[in-house]
Formats: structure tokens, C-alpha cells, sequence
């Protein structure tokens, strides 16, 4: 909340060259007297316990703090409003005549050279990851984030397909992933399947209850639809908990059978990975192969939904996001072209569920919470809605950067020695989503590209929008 | 039949609270057509204001009379509930006028997210148990097993406040010209805006008043369960936008009657059938209202515009 808009106050300022700072003093004044009030009980003091009773802890220093950053920020602001105004305002010499930007934009080609220098880094990470830190066993705790990167990676393109493409608003994703990893754990544990017959199952499964799921909710409006994904997504989790009998309810299910290499085990002694290649065995063996694993998926989860951007069906999703009623007008089935994209959508959802239970070795109905359904909404929001390349990055940073942080020890130093950018995280990425809405909300690097080509890229109508109103 | 009107006092309780908080749902909303899924986390935050009110007013300032705290607590709970109501409206949820359809939601579980975290990395993460508010209670009969029917002062100071205040708001929305703005704006944003109504204020009101309104809940909330923690806000906030899509979104009696046949349902859920269910009961009425019958009972049906 530091940071408030002052979008209605930039058009009725008069534009003049010097621009006002009394009154930006007065208003920044108001704006850290408002951030007072606000931050008054919940702020200033904390509650504490000891024993059965509360007691109060003032921290008038932190509010003040707050308050002064908040000024401050508002000052900036309108400093740069003043001057984006007067350069608004100032005709160029050049504007009667200059061409509308017609060119390919600056993303479509730094897009050209970034997408395979990232899939080379991605395929080549723990070589990478090996060399730098100079051992297997050193290098476990990256290649462990890289998996855990890549997790939120796939299903964030799995929810781009739902959300990006066809702009339908699932708030419940993550049962979808639940189902998926319980499909799992339950087919192998009770009947002793492998993982590469439980896999597809996995998909198959989630996809159906996609359907299902998906099926009544089809005639509903955005928001409403919404909020009743969100409600199924919260029955599957309170049904995996009260379900003892089947789930084994909030306990979990654990010692889930391990990935093999193709029917081969990641165990020591005869028969194993190592000892059939000739290698000296290590646990770290079966990390490395995870990660290539959950790299499989998420690219095949990739070029899936590349390829189905081209057929009718994905043309049609798009058009389904753009305009509905336009849409239905045209002759598209709404229903099926929705309850596609929620089948396809699903289907990678439970991929990835199956992943994580395989990785895990643990389900347990904490973790497919809301907040994950959020987080990874989060992840294709901020990447830009329908933006492949976008969502990948925004999984990068909104995932590896608060460990990234962590790990910084400076930042310590300034925050005090109990500082975790983890607690912060949610908080950033509140945040980040409200902006994201306010400034960009077609995304950072989102760009809304065609996806047919004649011959050459030609900038579209598209791209001289600055946001759609659909 | 002890145990059923037991319950029926009990469901009618959490009802009217479920109530206060659904009108801030319903009006948002009537006027801007947004879910405004950050209000149950607004009635959370405001559970805390109220708590820490509370402490300071009886351990600090040496209140002894809880009726008087109580009173105070209310009003100011109400005041900075308010503000956050406004800031919320004027930071996230104004520069979004004219985006795209889904918008405003996203920007709406984004202030949900951050003010759960908010309040979670300010206060800590574990339950805040109050101190004992109101303990009496009246019984009002015995059955013959011995069951004593209890209605508890509490109930009965919720009860009074809600039906207090939701005179007063009636008052406002159906008498003043304030009220008569906020319907105006409701029918035709566009037109009312001709006709020389502030519309953006007017709709800064309707946040304000909603935060009000979920402020009292808040307190209300305190004083009956007597513990409130970050990630309370999420599920009496589904419940109350159940309730308010029950009773057909957009009408304020709708809201009220929903809250209670939300409350009523939860309590009697819990009480014959199973208590473990009881919030996949609220969820499937929320999905089944909103397939079967998403104009509710007292509201209007929606006619698509083009």
C-alpha cells in the first residue's frame, strides 16, 4: 500500500514547466497522515502473549518510519507526474508526421535470442550448477530449487492455458494438482503401479475432473466463475482431509514409491542406476534425473500449448477471452471451447501433481491450500496474461528470489538478525498483483502477439492498444 | 427440541454477523458489478483493530466498565476500519475503472493476499485469544432431560447492535440524499454522473460504509468467539458472500436474510449432521446458488447487456 496512485490528479494538474512543490508537500503530507491512521493499532502496537493473557508492545518508531517512507514516495511520485505531464503536454515537432510505431517491437526481438539462451541455461543448470560448486553433494540445494523453479514453472503454464488464453479466472487450480498427486500416491501405494503408468493416469484423471468440475460452471459469468472454482478447489481439500478412510485424512500419505530410471531404482547395490551404468553410486543421481524430469514436462506443457495456440481450438480461446458474446456469435461453441481449455488446463495441473508426490515421497492436504491457487495465479499475472516467456520469468523471481534472498547476509545487517524475506514474500506479492492491475495489466512483457505469420512479423493493432478493454 | 432452539439462538447469532459483513459484499457489488473478495480479510484486520482497542482501553487506561469499552471500541473500530475501506477503494480498485473485465478481481485477491500478510507479519503468526468480555448468560428454559435453553448476554449485545445498526444504515441508504446517490449510481453510473452526482465519491462511500459495517462484524466476531487470527478473514468471508449471492447480490435485505439462512444452515450442519463438513456445506451452497441460481432470492435476474 506505499505506493498510491495519482492517476486522477495528473490530469486535472496544470502543466507548467516548475512544478508545484507546496502543494506537493501539502498532499505527500496528507497521504503520511493518512498512512498513519492506517497504520494506528495494527502497526504501533503488537500483541504479544504470555501465558494466557495479551499484553501490548508500542512501535511508534516503525510507524514513523513507514510514514516517512510514505511521504517521501509520494513526493517522487508527484515529481514524475509533473514532468510525464509536461513532456505529455509539449507538441513535438515531429508528432503530425511521425508513423504510428510500426515496427516489430523491442520484446519481439530480444524475445528471439532470450528464449534459447534460457532453454540453455535450463538444460544445462546442473552441469552448471556441478562445475561452480565443484561436487554432487555441494550442488543438491540448487538443483533442488531449480526442481522446485520449474514446479511452479509448469503449472504456472498449465494455469496460463485457463487463464491467459482463455481468460477464464480459475481460482481453484490447485485441486486439480491435488488430484493429481493423490492419484498418484494412492495408485501406488494401494496397487503398486509404476510412476510412468501413474503419470498419465494422473493427467487423465485431473483432466476428467477438469470436466467435471468444469462442466456446471460454464454458464457462469467471469467473476462468478471464479469464485465457484474457489469454492470446488476448497471442497477438495476439506474432503482430502475428512476423508480418513481413502486420503488418511491431515496425516498425509507417506513412504510414496520413488521416480525409477525407466524401471531402474536410484538405489545402491545391484540392479540399481548406478551400478548398471558404472557409476559410483549417489543420492544426487536421482535429483539431477527429477530435475530433467520436471524440465520435460514443463517444455512438453510448453510446446503443447504453443501448438494448440495454432489449431482452432486455441484461436478460439482467444477469442473466447477477447469477447464471448462476439464470440458466440461467430458460431463458436462456448461450452466446449471452455471445457477444453479447463480439461487441458487440469490435465497439466495433475501432471505436475504427480511430479510433486514422486519428488515429495509425502501428500498431505496442506499443500494445496488457496494460497497455492494464489501464488500460482500470482506467477501468470505478473508474468503477463497469455505470455509464455512471461510466466517463466515471473516463476524465476517470485520463487527463486526470496531464496535468493535469504541467503544475502547484508540484508540482515540492515533488518536485524531475525530477518527472513521469506514472511515477506506473500506480502510483495499482494502487492505486486495490485500494481500489476493499476500499471501493466497486460502483464510486464506481455505483448499480444499474433499466433499466424505471413512471411514476415508486422506490428499489429494489437500492440497499439495500451490495454484492451474485453 | 431443547437442543433446536439452542440452535436456532446460536445460528441466528452467527447469522446476523455473517449479515453485517454480506452488505458490504452486496453493495459493492450493486454499484461497480466487482466481487470485492478482500472484505473478508477488511473484517479480519478490523477484528484486530478491535482487539487491541480493547486491550488498551481495559489494561492501559483502566476501563473497568466493559459495556463502555465496548461502546468505544465499536466506534473506533469503525472509524479506522473506514479508512482502510476508502484507501483500499482509492489505491486498488479506482485507477481500474474501464480495464479489462477481470481486473478488478485480480486486484481485489491481491489486497485479500496482502492484507492477510499484513497483519500476519505485524502480529505474529498465532491465535490472539481476547480477555473474557461478557460471560453471563440467561437461561431461559429447562427442558425436562435437564438441557437448559441459554441465550448469553453476548448473543444478546450481537443481536442488539446488528438490528441497531442495520436500522440506521437502513435510514441512510433509504431516506438521505446520500442514500439516494448510492442508488442512483447503482442503476446508471453514467446517467447519475449527468444528473451531477459525485460518482466517485459516491462510491468511496459505499467502501466506507461496507468497511463500517464489517467493522462491527469484526468486533462482534471478537466478543463471540474470543479469538481471532491473520487467515480468519478467508472462510466467514466465502460464507458471507455466500450469503449475500443467496439473497440475491445487489439486495440489502438480501444480505441480512441470507447472513441468516447461512448461520442457520452452519449451525444446524453442525449440529445433526457433522461438524467436520461444515464448511464443504457452505462451499457446495455457494457453488450450487451461484449455478442454479445466481440471481438469488430477492434480487433481480441480470439481463446481459451488449
Amino acid at each position: 500500500m506505499n505506493a498510491p496512485s495519482i492517476t486522477s490528479t495528473a490530469q486535472t494538474q496544470a502543466v507548467t514547466r516548475s512544478f508545484d512543490l507546496g502543494a506537493a508537500f501539502k498532499d505527500a503530507f496528507k497521504t503520511a497522515l493518512i498512512m498513519l491512521g492506517l497504520s494506528i493499532p495494527i502497526l504501533a502496537y503488537k500483541t504479544d502473549q504470555s501465558g494466557a493473557d495479551l499484553f501490548l508492545t508500542p512501535r511508534w518508531g516503525l510507524v514513523a518510519i513507514v510514514c516517512a517512507i510514505v511521504f517521501g514516495l509520494r513526493l517522487v511520485l508527484h515529481a514524475f507526474t509533473a514532468s510525464r505531464a509536461y513532456t505529455k503536454a509539449t507538441p513535438s515537432a515531429h508528432q503530425a508526421t511521425e508513423p504510428v510505431g510500426a515496427t516489430p517491437s523491442a520484446f519481439q526481438h530480444v524475445s528471439r535470442f532470450a528464449i534459447p539462451f534460457f532453454l540453455g541455461v535450463a538444460l544445462a543448470f546442473p552441469v552448471l550448477i556441478y562445475l561452480i560448486q565443484g561436487g554432487l553433494n555441494e550442488s543438491r540445494y540448487w538443483v533442488d530449487l531449480g526442481i522446485l523453479i520449474l514446479t511452479y514453472v509448469m503449472l504456472g503454464w498449465g494455469l496460463n492455458i485457463v487463464v491467459g488464453l482463455a481468460g477464464l479466472l480459475d481460482l481453484g487450480y490447485v485441486a486439480f494438482y491435488a488430484v493429481g498427486a493423490y492419484s498418484y500416491a494412492l495408485l501406488s501405494t494401494t496397487f503398486g503401479l509404476s510412476f510412468w503408468i501413474c503419470l498419465p493416469l494422473a493427467g487423465i484423471l485431473a483432466a476428467f475432473w477438469g470436466m467435471i468440475l468444469g462442466f456446471p460452471v460454464l454458464r457462469l459469468r467471469g467473476d462468478y466463475l471464479a469464485i465457484v472454482t474457489l469454492a470446488f478447489g476448497e471442497i477438495v481439500r476439506l474432503v482430502l482431509i475428512n476423508w480418513v478412510d481413502l486420503t488418511n485424512g491431515g496425516a498425509g500419505i507417506s513412504s510414496i514409491p520413488r521416480a525409477t530410471f525407466f524401471g531402474l531404482p536410484f538405489t545402491a547395490g545391484e540392479g540399481g542406476f548406478a551400478a548398471t551404468f558404472g557409476l559410483e553410486f549417489n543420492g544426487m543421481h536421482r535429483m539431477i534425473f527429477l530435475y530433467y524430469l520436471i524440465l520435460f514436462l514443463a517444455l512438453l506443457t510448453n510446446f503443447v500449448t504453443m501448438r494448440l495456440r495454432k489449431l482452432p481450438v486455441g484461436r478460439a480461446w482467444e477469442a473466447l477471452r477477447e469477447d464471448e458474446i462476439a464470440c458466440r456469435s461467430l458460431g463458436i461453441n462456448t461450452t466446449n471451447t471452455k471445457l477444453t481449455a479447463f480439461a487441458i488446463g487440469a490435465m497439466f495441473g495433475g501432471f505436475a501433481g504427480s511430479f510433486f508426490a514422486v519428488r515429495q515421497g509425502f501428500v498431505s492436504p496442506e499443500s494445496f491450500n488457496f494460497l497455492e491457487s494464489a501464488i500460482i495465479l500470482a506467477i501468470v499475472v505478473l508474468g503477463g496474461m497469455g505470455s509464455q516467456i512471461g510466466v517463466a520469468i515471473a516463476a524465476i523471481v517470485l520463487v527463486g528470489g526470496p531464496e535468493v534472498l535469504r541467503n544475502l547476509t547484508f540484508l540482515q545487517s540492515i533488518f536485524g538478525a531475525g530477518f527472513d524475506p521469506n514472511e515477506y514474500r506473500l506480502l510483495l506479492f499482494g502487492v505486486g498483483m495490485v500494481s500489476m492491475m493499476v500499471w501493466r495489466p497486460r502483464g510486464l512483457i506481455s505483448e499480444r502477439e499474433p499466433s499466424v505469420i505471413l512471411k514476415e512479423r508486422k506490428a499489429i493493432s494489437g500492440s497499439l492498444v495500451k490495454e484492451g478493454h474485453g | 427440541m431443547e437442543i433446536f432452539v439452542q440452535q436456532l439462538i446460536n445460528g441466528l447469532t452467527l447469522g446476523s454477523i455473517y449479515g453485517l459483513i454480506a452488505i458490504g459484499y452486496t453493495m459493492v457489488f450493486g454499484i461497480i458489478g466487482m466481487v470485492n473478495f478482500a472484505h473478508g480479510d477488511v473484517f479480519m484486520l478490523s477484528a484486530f483493530i478491535s482487539l487491541i482497542f480493547f486491550l488498551i482501553l481495559t489494561t492501559w487506561l483502566g476501563i473497568s466498565s466493559i459495556a463502555l469499552a465496548l461502546l468505544i471500541v465499536l466506534v473506533i473500530a469503525m472509524v479506522l476500519t473506514s479508512l482502510w475501506g476508502w484507501a483500499i477503494e482509492r489505491i486498488a480498485y479506482r485507477p481500474l475503472r474501464g480495464s479489462f473485465r477481470l481486473a478488478p478481481l485480480i486486484s481485489a485477491i491481491g489486497v485479500s493476499i496482502f492484507l492477510s500478510n499484513f497483519v500476519q507479519v505485524a502480529q505474529g503468526a498465532r491465535n490472539k485469544p481476547t480477555p473474557p468480555m461478557v460471560q453471563d448468560v440467561v437461561v431461559l428454559f429447562q427442558g425436562e432431560s435437564g438441557y437448559n435453553v441459554a441465550l448469553s448476554y453476548k448473543q444478546i449485545i450481537i443481536m442488539v447492535v446488528t438490528a441497531v445498526l442495520l436500522t440506521i444504515f437502513w435510514y441512510l441508504v433509504q431516506k438521505t440524499s446520500l442514500g439516494r446517490a448510492q442508488r442512483a449510481c447503482e442503476q446508471d453510473r453514467k446517467m447519475a454522473a449527468l444528473l451531477g452526482i459525485n460518482v466517485d465519491r459516491t462510491i468511496s462511500l459505499t467502501f466506507v460504509i461496507g468497511a463500517a459495517l464489517a467493522s462491527v462484524a469484526g468486533t462482534m466476531y471478537l466478543l463471540y468467539y474470543g479469538v481471532v487470527s491473520f487467515n480468519d478473514g478467508f472462510v466467514p468471508g466465502v460464507k458471507a458472500f455466500t450469503a449475500a449471492v443467496l439473497g440475491g447480490i445487489g439486495s440489502l435485505p438480501g444480505a441480512v436474510l441470507g447472513g441468516l439462512i447461512i448461520g442457520l444452515i452452519e449451525t444446524f450442519w453442525s449440529a445433526y449432521f457433522s461438524i467436520e463438513y461444515k464448511d464443504v456445506a457452505a462451499f457446495s451452497i455457494l457453488a450450487i446458488v451461484l449455478i442454479f441460481m445466481p440471481s438469488g432470492i430477492l434480487g433481480r435476474p441480470e439481463v446481459e447487456k451488449v
